[in-house]
Parts: C-alpha cells; sequence; structure tokens
C-alpha cells in the first residue's frame, strides 16, 4: 500500500526541514546530508513494511541523526560528539520524539538551510544551483539539464558553491527580528531568481525550464507556511502564482514570447489565479507595502481583467506610484507612463517621458513606449523617428517584429 | 444522518505529488463521490486552498484576526459553514461577526466546490 511514488514525494517534502535540523545538530553540511541520505535509504526500506510514519520530517531527522552518529563512533572512538542536548538522545519512540523537537525551531532552521545557499560572494546562478542540490534534492543531472550545461560543468559549479558555504561563518544561534528579516529578504530574492530562470525561459529549452518555477513556488509555500504572518513572503508567492498562471499562454508554438495583450486569456490557470489573488489580498490587509506584494498586485490586475482592454488602469497607475517612492527607478517610472497613457492620455504620459530619455537612452521599451504615445498623439514623423531607434535597440526578434508591426500601421 | 468526511494529510507531501500521483488519487476519490451522487446521497464536496491563504479569527476580548491556519492541537473541530464572500475581507467579516466571544474560525478560500444534491 506504501508506493514508491508516495515514499518519493514524502521524502522530498521532509527534505528541506530534516537536512535543516541535521545541519544544526552536527552544525556540518556534508555531514547533515549524508545523514538525510542515508535516512532515505533505511525509509526505502521500512516504510514498506512497517507503514509510513505520522511525520516522515521527524523520522528522518531521527534516524539520520542516529546512523550519522553511529558512523562517527564507528570511524572513531575519541571523536567528540555534538551536545546531546540540541536534540534530546535515548531510546524515544518516533512519536515522543516528533514532541520534543520544538516546531518553532524548524522555522529558523529551514530559513538557515535556504539562507546559506544565497552566499554573497557567489554568482546568482550558482546560489540557485546549490540551493537546488541541497534544500530541494535535484539531482546534479536534473539541475544541470535545467539550466542546460552538461553534468560536469554543472558538478563543479555546486562543489564550488558547496566550498564557499562550508568556509562562510554560518550562524547556528537564533536569529534575532532584525537577522530574520534580512535573511527572509536574502532568501526571498533567491527564490525569485529561481523561478525567473524558468520563467525568463523561450524558445526549445522554455520547457525544460518550467519545473525551475514550480519549484520556486514550492519553496515560496514552504517559507509561507514557517512564516505565516509575512506580507512580503504572502506578495512573492503571489506574484510567482500570478506569473506562472499564464504560463500556458505565454509562448506561441514556436515558443516566443506573446505580449501580455495578445495572450489568450482563456489558457490562463484559473486555480493559480484564485489562490495569487488572496495572497494578494491577504498581504494587503497588513498596510505595509513591499516590492514582492506591489508586484503581484500589478500582476493581479492583469488577472482580474477578462479582457485587456477590462483592465484597470488607473489601479496600476496608483501601484505604480508607490512603486516609485519605495524604489525609484526610471523603467518604474516608464511603465507607470504607460498606465497614466491610459488614464489621462498619451500627452500626460509623453511629460514622464521626457525625464528619462537621458537614463533610458539605451533601453529598448523606452523607446518603444515613446513611438506608440507619439502616434497616438498624430506626431507621426517622431513616432517612426522613435519606432526606429527602438529596432535599433531591439534585443530579440520578436521584439523588432512588434515594432515594425508598429511602423507599418504608421505608414498606412 | 448526515455525515461530514474531513480530509487530512501532510501539505508539504501534496505539494511535492508528481502529477501521475495526483491524478490517481484524485481518481480514486472521484469514483467514490460518483457512485455516491448517483445514488442521491453526496452533499458538498470541497477542495479547500492551500493553508498558506488562511486566516484565522479568535476570541478575544476584542477578537483576533491572524494571518495562517488554525494551528492549536488542544481545540476539536466542531462545525463549519461555507459562505459566498465577494473577497477575503467580506469573510472574515462574516467570521468576526460569528465568532462572538468564544471559539476561533479558521477562513480558507476554496479551490474546487461540488455543490452536491439538495440532501433532505
Amino acid at each position: 500500500m506504501t508506493d514508491v511514488a508516495w515514499i518519493g514525494a514524502a521524502l522530498t517534502a521532509a527534505r528541506p526541514q530534516a537536512v535543516a535540523a541535521l545541519l544544526r545538530y552536527f552544525r556540518n553540511l556534508d555531514i547533515a546530508e549524508e545523514a538525510f541520505q542515508e535516512a532515505c535509504l533505511r525509509a526505502l526500506k521500512s516504510w514498506p513494511v512497517n507503514g509510513p510514519p505520522r511525520d516522515p520530517a521527524a523520522w528522518c531527522i531521527f534516524v539520520g541523526r542516529n546512523s550519522a552518529l553511529d558512523e562517527m563512533r564507528r570511524r572513531n572512538k575519541h571523536d567528540s560528539l555534538p551536545d546531546d542536548d540540541v536534540i534530546p538522545d535515548g531510546e524515544a519512540s518516533e512519536s515522543a520524539m516528533v514532541d520534543r523537537v520544538d516546531s518553532s525551531a524548524y522555522q529558523d532552521d529551514v530559513l538557515r538551510l535556504l539562507f546559506i545557499c544565497c552566499q554573497p560572494e557567489l554568482p546568482a546562478t550558482q546560489q540557485i544551483a546549490v540551493a537546488l542540490r541541497i534544500v530541494s534534492g535535484l539531482s546534479v543531472a536534473q539541475i544541470a539539464s535545467a539550466f542546460l550545461v552538461s553534468e560536469a560543468a554543472m558538478a563543479q559549479r555546486i562543489t564550488r558553491a558547496k566550498r564557499a558555504i562550508t568556509q562562510s561563518a554560518v550562524e547556528f544561534e537564533t536569529p534575532g527580528p532584525v537577522e530574520r528579516a534580512e535573511r527572509l529578504s536574502a532568501v526571498a530574492a533567491m527564490i525569485y531568481l529561481l523561478f525567473n530562470e524558468g520563467y525568463s525561459a523561450s524558445g526549445g529549452e522554455a520547457h525544460v525550464r518550467v519545473p525551475l518555477c514550480e519549484e520556486a513556488i514550492r519553496l515560496g509555500r514552504l517559507l509561507l507556511r514557517l512564516f505565516p504572518g509575512e506580507s512580503e513572503i504572502m506578495g512573492l508567492t503571489a506574484l510567482m502564482l500570478l506569473q506562472h498562471a499564464r504560463a500556458a499562454a505565454r509562448l506561441d508554438e514556436n515558443n516566443n514570447i506573446v505580449l501580455l495583450d495578445d495572450q489568450e486569456r482563456s489558457k490562463w490557470d484559473r486555480a493559480l489565479i484564485a489562490e495569487g489573488l488572496v495572497l494578494v489580498e491577504k498581504a494587503q490587509r497588513q498596510g505595509i507595502p513591499g516590492t514582492y506584494q506591489l508586484q503581484a498586485a500589478l500582476a493581479a490586475v492583469h488577472a482580474r481583467a477578462a479582457r485587456p482592454q477590462d483592465t484597470d488602469w488607473s489601479q496600476i497607475d496608483q501601484i505604480y506610484a508607490v512603486l516609485e517612492v519605495l524604489q525609484p527607478s526610471p523603467v518604474i517610472t516608464l511603465n507607470r507612463a504607460v498606465a497614466v497613457s491610459k488614464v489621462r492620455g498619451a500627452g500626460a504620459a509623453l511629460e514622464m517621458l521626457d525625464p528619462l530619455a537621458e537614463p533610458l537612452a539605451g533601453y529598448f521599451h523606452y523607446f518603444g513606449v515613446r513611438g506608440a504615445l507619439l502616434k497616438e498623439l498624430g506626431r507621426v514623423a517622431d513616432a517612426r523617428a522613435a519606432f526606429n531607434q527602438a529596432i535599433a535597440l531591439a534585443r530579440t526578434a520578436a521584439e523588432a517584429a512588434h515594432i515594425r508591426m508598429n511602423l507599418d500601421k504608421l505608414n498606412s | 444522518m448526515f455525515y461530514c468526511i474531513l480530509c487530512y494529510n501532510l501539505e508539504s507531501e501534496l505539494q511535492a505529488w508528481t502529477r501521475e500521483k495526483e491524478a490517481t488519487v484524485m481518481a480514486r476519490r472521484e469514483a467514490v463521490a460518483h457512485a455516491l451522487a448517483s445514488q442521491g446521497r453526496l452533499g458538498p464536496v470541497g477542495k479547500l486552498m492551500p493553508t498558506t491563504t488562511a486566516m484565522t479569527v479568535r476570541a478575544s476580548r476584542e477578537p483576533l484576526v491572524l494571518d495562517g491556519p488554525f494551528a492549536e492541537t488542544k481545540e476539536q473541530l466542531l462545525g463549519f459553514y461555507l459562505v459566498d464572500c465577494k473577497s477575503l475581507e467580506d469573510a472574515l467579516e462574516v467570521a468576526l461577526e460569528l465568532v462572538g466571544d468564544t471559539g476561533s474560525l479558521e477562513v480558507r478560500p476554496l479551490a474546487q466546490f461540488y455543490p452536491g444534491i439538495g440532501l433532505q
């Protein structure tokens, strides 16, 4: 009755919590990973015979810890062993064990495990790769294929990243509120990078990378279960759900990106949208605006519109206004100008664009938006000049094609 | 007699299921539900959204509205309401009205809903 697929899922689900607790106990990542591995092997033998444990994570911590301690004793009788007060020892039954592992410690354990992957000196792709290996338990081959590199190259990257982690000073004490907030924000950024590795893919490799989005969502939900009151983690999870909901409509048959306005909205995943919308509302109740939350709120406005013309642009304008204060950037102002053009007309939007000419001089979208506004105002020659500049700056064939279509309309 | 059958499982595990595993589980449950429906014995069936979408209203001198699912293990599950709400805020208002000076109410949206037949 205990099938292998179930055991696989149970072990995958138990992994972050179990490896994190074992890391706190042994204070050594390699030992923690090996101990969990050993627990998995024993689970595959024991669970089909004895039935599944009620709490697979606690089972893995208990069995993994004991097997690693046995192994250490065998190897060297003189090795000093970790203090026993971290996880109580003894012939505890599994249920007693579950009671004794303080569930509130799990929060900080899992956060620590995610946080050690966010070594600032590691490039983003290495942070993500090592998190997929340590936290998610993906094989090196699986990670390599998602990143479209050879297994040997990925193995090397992960080894290097792990060395950086081992050499860094990991803080094992319970973090204070400020430190916890810093860790949460670093981890949130890493999870969103992981999501974007999958989300920004197009072309032939796109379908290979979808699992990266799904894994990022799984980690987002995990983090939110541990920190249920964190509005930015609600926002992050909502943002990923609302963006991933469009996955089926986002690429055409040639795997080229389809712009939001041209997407077939019936292909959007309504279940993911519904969940994302609730999380946005939940986050907003707290009245503490944050960048993930606001980006999720933008995605929510689009998700609520049945057709592009139903979009509530004044709400988008308001959200960008808050984002402009929180995270001032010319790109945010440019995006806000698009919303303003729909609410107050192209003239008002064009005024907002003028101060952006210098910072966005090399930015494709700036000229695309500028051209569209000028076209709307009937300034054909100026519009043409802007569109031509946009084409010169286009990074993909799809971007250039989109602008050419606008140029053709201008000429007809 | 009407019986309420409540579903429990480890959420983290469900979220790690493969699509095949999920399809197998759902197929089994749907087959049973279908048989019950054809006998006129099936009332409403709902699948809840993940606990990350949940909020809890707890009776206190001033009722508390908390993020997250109902997490205490000392109290027992005693009943439920299914309410059509425009928004989470709307649902919380209903819960605040219901809670009075005793107990806790978890507010959680439904991911799927099957109305069943009007049981008599």
